[in-house]
């Protein structure tokens, strides 16, 4: 049971860190603000989404299971906005010139 | 693992310190800060200072990286008359005496310290009972060293007022920042609306767990502050006016609240900040949710900066 979920663990965070190299890869490859903030977004949301889901059998006791579930959520409300507001100003500063 | 781990941040950190002081452009330099903040959250849990990192995430990154963002920003019109001027080789050849003086000085110092470091953590785990607190560091900051809490606070307050007298004599007493024009449907509006009720449930969340836990009201207010701050910059609430009553009793009740505990702690336990047997607990407590919302509001005052807006008599 406990190696079970140790490789549960393994396999989700592994996943979790390959959205979050891809995510920077694009970061840095990506031609302008729009497509960096694609690429950003899925090592937000996919990235931390995997590394919450591979910590959870590790947490122990429901309540800290639960703060990392919160820590999530509230990390794509907060991305997503951001991102948003990002794209907007880089969008004004293009019509500007 | 661990040593590979502090091996890596050790060089992110060096390396974003470098380009801090190095690069010529303000608002890049404060992009290297930030991060660099939040590089040295990571080294100070690596040495398990959850208190010290969770502080230096709030204040050290977030809240001083809001401030010097801001500055950036005022000083860009005038950046390029700074970039032009040169300072003169004697100059830069002081300057650079001087910074190498400095560290070397502070190297030696970190290689003459006595192995093992004095410390005085066995004093305070050997007294912690009589504080009734479980987290040490809430111990320390309250009870064996509440003077330097207290200075801190003072000393936050004496911030505001430097910050409000940067006003010119019109707008004084007015409201500080300038006017936000979002639209109703703005998604900053939506964030506004969604995330202040958690943040707000977090931070005292984060100041009532400080007592056995890390975390205190220092970060806590942060988290207030932020969430503040949010409000007002979707411009669902207009930032108050600094002549308000109220929000000048706010920003005083933590310290007066401290004082007049610290001067009945004289009478009662014969010292200045002493706290009477057994009442020591219940007194710390008073003191942090007195200066919670002191704190939050001071914060938000001086990120938000001095008041730009003549007040309109309604």
């Amino acid at each position: 049971m406990k190696t079970a979920a140790d490789v549960f663990t393994i396999i989700a965070m592994l996943a979790g860190l390959f959205f979050f190299v891809a995510g920077t890869v694009g970061l840095l490859r990506f031609p302008d603000t729009y497509t960096r903030l694609h690429a950003l977004t899925k090592a937000d949301n996919l990235g931390l989404g995997m590394v919450v889901v591979g910590l959870l059998p590790q947490a122990g006791n429901i309540v800290v299971a639960l703060k990392l579930i919160v820590v999530w959520l509230l990390v794509m409300l907060t991305s997503s906005d951001v991102s948003q507001l990002i794209a907007r100003a880089a969008r004004r500063q293009e019509k500007r010139s | 693992m661990i040593s590979a781990i502090s091996v890596g941040i050790g060089i992110l950190l060096l390396a974003l310190a470098l380009w801090t002081v190095v690069v010529r452009d303000t608002f890049a330099a404060v992009a290297g800060f930030i991060p660099y903040g939040l590089l040295l959250t990571l080294a100070w849990l690596v040495l398990r200072a959850v208190d010290v990192a969770l502080t230096e995430a709030a204040i050290g990154a977030g809240l001083t990286g809001a401030l010097l963002i801001r500055a950036a920003s005022r000083l860009h019109p005038t950046e390029t008359a700074a970039q032009a001027e040169t300072p003169g080789l004697a100059t830069r050849v002081a300057a650079g005496v001087a910074a190498t003086a400095v560290a070397v000085v502070i190297a030696l110092c970190l290689l003459r310290l006595p192995d093992p470091a004095p410390t005085l953590a066995p004093e305070v785990a050997r007294h912690i009972q009589a504080t009734g607190v479980g987290n040490p560091i809430t111990a320390v900051l309250l009870s064996f060293r509440a003077i330097d809490t207290l200075l801190e606070a003072i000393v936050l307050l004496f911030g505001v007022v430097g910050v409000w007298s940067l006003a010119p004599d019109r707008c004084w007493g007015g409201r500080p920042g300038l006017a936000q024009a979002v639209g109703p449907n703005d998604i900053l509006v939506y964030l506004a609306r969604v995330l202040p009720p958690i943040g707000v449930v977090i931070g005292i969340y984060i100041f009532w767990v400080g007592a056995d836990h890390p975390g205190g009201k220092f970060q806590g207010a942060t988290v207030i502050a932020a969430m503040w701050l949010l409000v007002m910059m979707s411009g669902l609430r207009d930032a108050p006016p600094v002549s308000r009553r109220w929000l000048r009793a706010v920003l005083i009740l933590g310290p007066a609240v401290f004082i007049a505990l610290g001067l009945l702690g004289a009478v009662m336990a014969g010292a200045f900040l002493a706290y009477p047997d057994g009442w020591a607990k219940l007194w710390i407590i008073i003191i942090e949710a007195a200066l919670l919302p002191s704190l939050a509001v001071t914060l938000v005052l001086l990120l938000i900066g001095p008041p730009q807006r003549p007040e309109v008599s309604p």
